[in-house]
């Protein structure tokens, strides 16, 4: 399979082949700010993204994260600071000229053309000949596996070989950046999943720098080699997906990553890279990052995955009295809720299903706290 | 009981309203049509005897014949010129932002309230100020500012349908902005365009009030010279030319029914 990809005419760029110097920032934003009228969509951002990964921009509406998107398409200009792509200097440039390819959500597909035409475009535009253009477009509807569709209209496919369309499209013009804006979420969900697996494997294949637009936080930790978090404007964190998972830097990635519980609980003492937190009677070590502005006593919020907590017969030591609230049977797991004795809800997960049996709604039970996997930021102004 | 009586009779009269009102739509059509072929030169109701004659008098009467030409002529300089210059319009209405952008817009649609007859009546002050009165040019002015608030206004609307990021995949793509309007906007737009123009051919075609005042002997159109035979004579013959204006324009929507969809050409159902 991969020794195919050398003979595609495709964007196969090996790493030290790539045309720029080697170490040079695929898409590099410095400082850059977009406001309309008196809104600043997008703050001021520095951001590099490096030769062949694949970045995600995540975050909820309205975080900026389209807005950047667009700047690095050269839809939108920059009210501030530079953008390189490739090392050159296009913060004025016209996207015409950007060379960068783009799938929208709705795959934005030229009605009036068939297929063939649709991802020829780009080619003529550049006046590439004939005979090449036909060519190149064989070549990219075979990676996309749609070949033998050349002739149909975009109305005869169905969403997602619409998407493979306009992914052909957009690669087949060797693009130095490959924009993707929420390209799945017009996909149900079973076509989510396996167009996913495969965008990711041709990105791989052919190495091609790729900005990925999403609000959904599974596609993000799925796909990523590095995740940006944005939200109101603003970058929150830029990291693996393991590091914005676990190592969330506020208590926005915190929330917004993954189904989170958040614990009322009281700073005991901040020491080096260590403090300790208090929830109730449970005394847990936390990172210190976050909470190096507060003072001893200071009341925090504690966030733990649900699949960290655990459930034991109540009164147990080392764990939280509670309730059961509810139980919701999700195949390969239990989400049970939980009301805390001292008000709030958790979410526990628990793999198998012998909870269903053990814990009937109104059963009182101990929520087991665990010493690692916790993380705590000040509470919200 | 009483409640299923009351709405039998609501629901009678509702459909014999519903006929009342088709059939007075067509009426005056079918009536016209019906003297056209009436044999006796009176316009009386209904004829007794059918016949031809007032139609072959309209196809030799000299005025007529001189008016179709002149209406050909304007109308097709008009709503082409007409189309030309309401996409343009309609193109910067619809994607540029700039000052005064209400007011122009107010003024391309105002001949939609403004009178025919006062546009009619101040375009013959000004030609002839320059000493172009009842020329063809002037005609075919007055019939272009006329139509124009149609045309704009099937262009906006086919605009308004057009993705436009369809145009900004283009131009990632590599696509200059000329190029982007030649093999994505204009194509896509081409039903409103052969909308507008068709709009526009039509509303030339009969236009009569404005045309009173700017055309001449020499360049009357049809209508004009349908008006002055109706001061001479009271024969069907009128009847008959209207017969024809009919079938020429029920030929002309259903050609653009069959090859274009008359629902996308009079953009009837806008969200296709």
């Amino acid at each position: 399979m991969l020794s195919k990809a050398a003979d595609l005419s495709l964007p196969a760029r090996p790493p030290g082949t790539s045309a720029s110097p080697r170490g040079t920032p695929a898409v590099r934003l410095d400082g850059v700010v977009k406001r309309f009228g008196a809104v600043t969509a997008l703050e001021e951002t520095w951001l590099q993204v490096e030769q062949g990964e694949f970045l995600t921009l995540l975050g909820p509406s309205g975080c900026g994260k389209t807005t950047l998107l667009n700047l690095m398409a050269g839809f939108l200009e920059a009210d501030a600071g530079e953008i390189f792509i490739g090392g050159d200097l296009v913060t004025a440039t016209p996207p015409y000229e950007r060379e960068i390819g783009i799938v929208f959500q709705n795959y934005a597909l030229f009605p009036h053309m068939n297929v063939a035409k649709n991802v020829g475009y780009g080619l003529r535009m550049r006046g590439v000949p004939k005979r090449e253009i036909a060519r190149r477009v064989d070549e990219a509807l075979a990676l996309v596996k749609l070949s033998g569709f050349a002739d149909r209209s975009p109305r005869q496919l169905s969403g997602g070989q619409q998407q493979r369309v306009a992914l052909a499209r957009a690669l087949v013009i060797q693009p130095k950046v490959l924009l993707l804006d929420e390209p799945f979420s017009a996909l149900d969900k079973n076509l989510r999943g396996s167009m996913q697996v495969e965008l990711k494997e041709i990105q791989r294949r052919l190495g091609v720098t790729t900005v990925f637009v999403t609000h959904d936080q599974g596609e993000a930790l799925s796909m990523s080699d590095r995740i940006v978090v944005m939200s109101a404007g603003r970058v929150r964190q830029v990291g693996t997906p393991d590091q914005v998972y676990r190592h969330p830097q506020d208590r926005f990635v915190a929330g917004f990553i993954g189904d989170v519980n958040r614990l009322p609980g009281r700073l005991e003492a901040c020491a080096g890279e260590r403090a300790t937190v208090a929830i109730r009677d449970l005394r847990r070590d936390v990172e210190a990052t976050a909470l190096r502005d507060c003072a001893a006593g200071a009341e925090v919020d504690v966030f733990v995955r649900p699949d960290h907590l655990g459930v034991r017969p109540a009164g147990e030591a080392g764990s939280l009295p509670a309730c059961v609230a509810a139980l919701v049977y999700q195949g390969s797991h239990i989400d049970l809720y939980a009301d805390l004795a001292d008000g709030g809800r958790v979410l526990v997960r628990m793999p198998g299903q012998g909870a269903l049996a053990t814990y009937a709604p109104g059963t009182p039970v101990g929520i087991l706290v665990p010493q690692g996997g916790l993380v705590a930021f000040p509470p919200e102004p | 009981m009483r409640r299923g009586l009351r709405s039998r009779v609501l629901g009678i009269s509702g459909k014999l309203l519903v006929g009342l009102i088709l059939a007075f739509i067509v009426l005056p059509a079918f009536v016209v049509t019906l003297a056209a072929f009436n044999d006796r030169a009176i316009l009386s109701f209904p004829p007794a005897k059918y016949s031809t004659r007032w139609f072959t008098r309209a196809l030799t009467y000299r005025d007529f014949q001189t008016g179709l030409w002149n209406s050909l002529v304007v109308t097709a300089w008009a709503s082409t010129i007409a189309l030309a210059v309401g996409t343009g319009f309609a193109i910067a209405l619809k994607r540029y932002a700039f000052r005064f952008k209400a007011g122009l817009e107010g003024v391309l649609l105002s001949p939609l309230i403004v009178p025919h007859f006062t546009i009619g009546l101040g375009l013959l002050v000004l030609a002839t100020g320059i000493g172009a009165a009842r020329g063809f040019p002037v005609v075919v002015v007055t019939h272009v500012i006329v139509v124009l608030p149609f045309v704009i206004r099937s262009v906006y609307i086919s605009l308004q349908n057009i993705d436009e990021r369809l145009e900004l995949a283009a131009a990632s793509l590599g696509a200059r902005p000329g190029r982007v309007l030649g093999t994505i906007t204009l194509p896509l737009l081409a039903p409103g365009l052969v909308s507008g123009w068709l709009f526009a051919a039509i509303l030339s075609f009969n236009e009569f009030t404005a045309s009173l005042f700017v055309t001449g002997q020499a360049t009357q159109t049809l209508p004009v010279a349908m008006y002055g035979y109706v001061r001479e004579f009271a024969d069907p013959t009128l009847a008959a030319v209207s017969v024809i204006y009919i079938a020429v324009t029920a030929a002309l929507l259903t050609v653009a029914n069959t090859f274009l969809g008359l629902g996308k050409v009079l953009n009837v159902e806008q969200g296709r």
